[in-house]
């Protein structure tokens, strides 16, 4: 509580490299620390990928580096069945936890949120500084277990009980590897409590004269839905890791049943169910996808009026509350990960309603977005394509949920790689798409240069053609019955899938190939891209009335005024939050 | 609390506005970390529950005397409520004396509840009940769900004793003012709420 009491203290620039840029609790440093690690994180996630889908196409295709890695998981860099499962868990946990939950929410939110709203800096910085401090100690918990002997985990990022709850002799892995891995998602629970409080806080009590709640900025609206979502599923996340670590290290049977029997080895445990373990998790797991989406719902809806030069439609009201239906109904749907698992078939059926509910709502928003292109004069920039790809990859990967919400099909396509193919839609290139809308749009102001735009675009497109084509893909070998989690698929019967097995690994590795553009337009804009203007976009927001990059206060001691909402376009036209001149699109 | 917040930002003195809600920050961050502390009590019952429901011939430990400790431990905590809100009544007043007073009485019952409560573990230990062991022969979630759960709780209540040392501390400093000591009565009667819950769960549920 301490850090509330001195504004002064803290608010006048810290001197120093260590103050300002590693150990800062300005807002904007963290939020860049924040995509900082997304990056890396997903840099490091996508080789992860490439090593799996390598291993399913081309099985005898030896990873030299990986053999490196781990002499036990992959010898003479041809991997074994178990380490191809550490591999996916941490593809999972990494893309999941690091780059998805982290870049859109915590690393937008971050920079963004407090100029958005006219505040000097978050509601609490140090808490906030802390925030980022020990997610990356959770991070780098998570990427010890690559190199300690033998490597990852292998319960994939949802780390089922009781595979996730007995110790090493479920397999490598299982021993040290699981034990750090829950210690890694603690601190990011943990983290991401904070962050979650100091977003709502700041959204409640930092605004500036006039900025009513009906005035916020869509993507403020966003991340402080997403807030509410991240402080109600991580505190439950939290006691569900202590519990397991309690299962690990502490001798209880919370989600152990009795009589297992591990490597002809009986447990000495009884009385656990594992059932708890997967209604805990997915309390906060299904809650968790929302966390991912619903701050790529606020950028993207941020991004498009400025784009299409209008409001959009329904004005700020019916996007924001299709958010918070679907943020509310987020917690009521979590069984619907769980028809298969033993629960009883009524609970499938009650989980299966409230799951088919939460398409309207989504539906809203997709047709807030996709009516209010009509008849728009639309700016085809890069974040634009983006935005618009998002929403694209959006409605596809949510086609195949309504296959998913039904018990009856899902019991089929449950295991297969339809699942696979849905996710990774839905939450996993939906947020990612829109984070990279949100990058391009922001670049601008966070370094005070522009991206190159046919670096930009050709990135849009190779990866909007790359993504369809690998996950497309997976689900129709879902359908044709391929099996998730398997590490090769060489003498069965989806043998005959192999082409297409070798068509996505080929689009994988292209789709990979051309991020290293997007990473080379981000590093070489930095230095030397061209100089931007205050208000590239011809936006209305906070955040672009201030200069680019924005002072450490962000307005230079400036008190703003807001006089209007945030969506003030008439086609070239366009009024600033802070202007006091009449409304043209009275929001 | 004034209305008007000074900031000095860049060198220049900034006025920023209060907040729309009237209420401040540090207090409304309290409110939502019990929203969310809130979720992981429940989160950890829930899981009691699920443990209890699916185990046959659950173990029931408690006699007379340590329903009668249990008892004692909620009569001392709640009136540490009592004496918190004194604390709170004291500071509005500006009456630094009976703050240090008051919290100081805070302070001591939770040290007691605290004391009582660790009794009550060693009693339970001494007797062979562990994390997971049940001397009496029978499943061993008893011990796991009682001791994670009333541990979970008594962390609070040993936190809650050590930061309102700090807060009386700062108060007497003169560097906290009456706010403080409020945001940390809320803390301190939301711990005392959440045994509601437990006692009753934990104990007397757990009565043969």
């Amino acid at each position: 509580m301490a850090e509330t009491q001195v504004h002064a203290a803290h608010h006048a620039p810290s001197q120093g490299f260590i103050r300002k840029y590693v150990f800062s609790v300005d807002h904007k440093i963290i939020g860049i620390q924040y995509l900082t690690l997304s990056m890396v994180s997903a840099f490091i996630g996508m080789a992860l990928s490439w090593a799996m889908r390598i291993h399913l196409a081309y099985p005898d295709f030896r990873i030299p580096i990986l053999g490196w890695l781990s002499p036990n998981g992959a010898p003479n860099g041809l991997m074994t069945p178990e380490y191809y499962l550490s591999l996916m868990t941490m593809h999972g946990t990494i893309m999941a936890f690091f780059v998805l939950t982290a870049a859109p929410f915590a690393g937008f939110g971050n920079f963004v949120l407090p100029i958005q709203v006219g505040a000097a800096d978050m509601a609490f910085p140090r808490l906030n500084m802390s925030s980022f401090w020990v997610t990356f100690v959770g991070f780098l918990l998570a990427a010890a277990t690559f190199f300690i002997p033998d490597g990852p985990p292998l319960s994939g990022w949802t780390a089922y009980a009781p595979l996730s709850a007995v110790g090493s002799v479920a397999g490598p892995g299982q021993g040290l590897g699981q034990t750090l891995w829950v210690l890694s998602i603690a601190m990011f629970c943990v983290a991401s409590l904070m962050g979650a409080l100091n977003f709502i806080v700041t959204t409640l009590d930092m605004r500036t004269k006039g900025l009513t709640l009906s005035r916020l900025p869509l993507s403020t609206w966003a991340w402080f839905i997403d807030a509410w979502v991240s402080l109600l599923a991580f505190a439950v996340l939290l006691p569900c890791g202590l519990l397991l670590a309690l299962d690990r290290l502490g001798g209880t049977s919370f989600f152990i049943p009795g009589g297992l029997v591990f490597n002809d080895q009986l447990q000495p445990h009884s009385g656990g169910s594992p059932l708890l373990f997967q209604h805990l998790f997915w309390f906060f797991g299904h809650p968790e996808v929302y966390i991912i989406i619903l701050p790529a719902f606020g950028i993207v809806s941020h991004i498009f009026p400025t784009f299409i030069r209008k409001p959009l439609v329904g004005g700020w009201k019916v996007i924001t509350f299709a958010e918070i239906a679907v943020g509310t109904l987020s917690f009521v749907v979590w069984g619907h990960h769980m028809f298969v698992s033993g629960m009883s078939p009524f609970m499938a059926m009650v989980f299966s309603v409230p799951t088919l509910f939460i398409t309207i709502p989504s539906v809203i928003a997709v047709l807030v977005w996709v009516f209010s292109l009509y008849g728009a004069n639309i700016r085809f920039d890069t974040p634009m394509l983006y935005s618009l790809g998002f929403v694209s990859l959006f409605i596809t990967g949510g086609i195949g949920g309504f296959f998913l919400a039904q018990p009856s099909t899902d019991s089929y396509l449950h295991a297969t790689s339809f699942v696979v193919g849905h996710f990774h839609f839905t939450m996993g290139l939906s947020a990612i798409f829109a984070t990279f809308a949100g990058f391009y749009y922001w670049y601008p102001k966070i370094f005070g240069r522009t991206m190159n735009e046919k670096l930009g675009k050709l990135h849009f497109w190779l990866s909007f053609v790359g993504v369809y084509c690998v996950f497309i893909t997976l689900h129709l070998t879902g359908f044709a019955g391929s099996v998730r989690r398997y590490s090769a698929f060489v003498d069965d019967f989806m043998i005959p899938l192999m082409p297409a097995q070798r068509f996505m690994t080929i689009s994988a590795l292209l789709l990979g190939a051309a991020q290293f553009i997007f990473l080379f337009n981000a590093i070489w804009s930095r230095f030397k891209g061209p100089k931007s203007s205050d208000n590239p976009w011809g936006a209305t927001t906070l955040e672009w009335a201030t200069t680019s990059p924005p002072p450490f206060d962000n307005f230079g001691g400036r008190q703003l005024t807001v006089y209007h909402g945030p969506m003030e376009y008439d086609d070239e036209a366009s009024v600033m939050q802070t202007s006091p001149e009449a409304s043209i699109a009275g929001t | 609390m004034s209305q008007i917040e000074l900031m000095v930002a860049g060198g220049h003195e900034v006025i920023m506005e209060a907040s729309p809600y009237g209420i401040e920050k540090k207090k409304l961050g309290m409110w939502i970390f019990i929203v969310s502390d809130a979720c992981t009590f429940g989160a950890f019952l829930f899981a009691y529950g699920y443990m209890r429901i699916g185990t046959v011939a659950w173990g029931t430990p408690f006699g007379f005397s340590s329903i009668l400790n249990g008892m004692i431990m909620t009569a001392v905590l709640l009136s540490s409520s009592l004496t918190m809100l004194a604390a709170v009544r004291a500071a509005q007043a500006d009456d630094g004396a009976a703050v240090k007073k008051w919290l100081g009485a805070t302070m001591l019952l939770g040290a007691i509840f605290a004391a009582l409560h660790l009794r009550e573990w060693f009693n339970l230990i001494s007797e062979g009940w562990r994390l997971f062991a049940n001397p009496t022969g029978g499943p061993a979630q008893f011990g796991a769900t009682f001791f994670s759960v009333t541990g979970l709780h008594l962390t609070h209540v040993i936190t809650g004793v050590i930061a309102l040392g700090f807060v009386a501390r700062g108060y007497k400093q003169g560097r906290y003012d009456q706010s403080h000591v409020e945001t940390a009565g809320l803390y301190w009667h939301f711990v005392d709420l959440v045994w509601m819950f437990v006692f009753p769960l934990m104990y007397l549920m757990n009565a043969h």
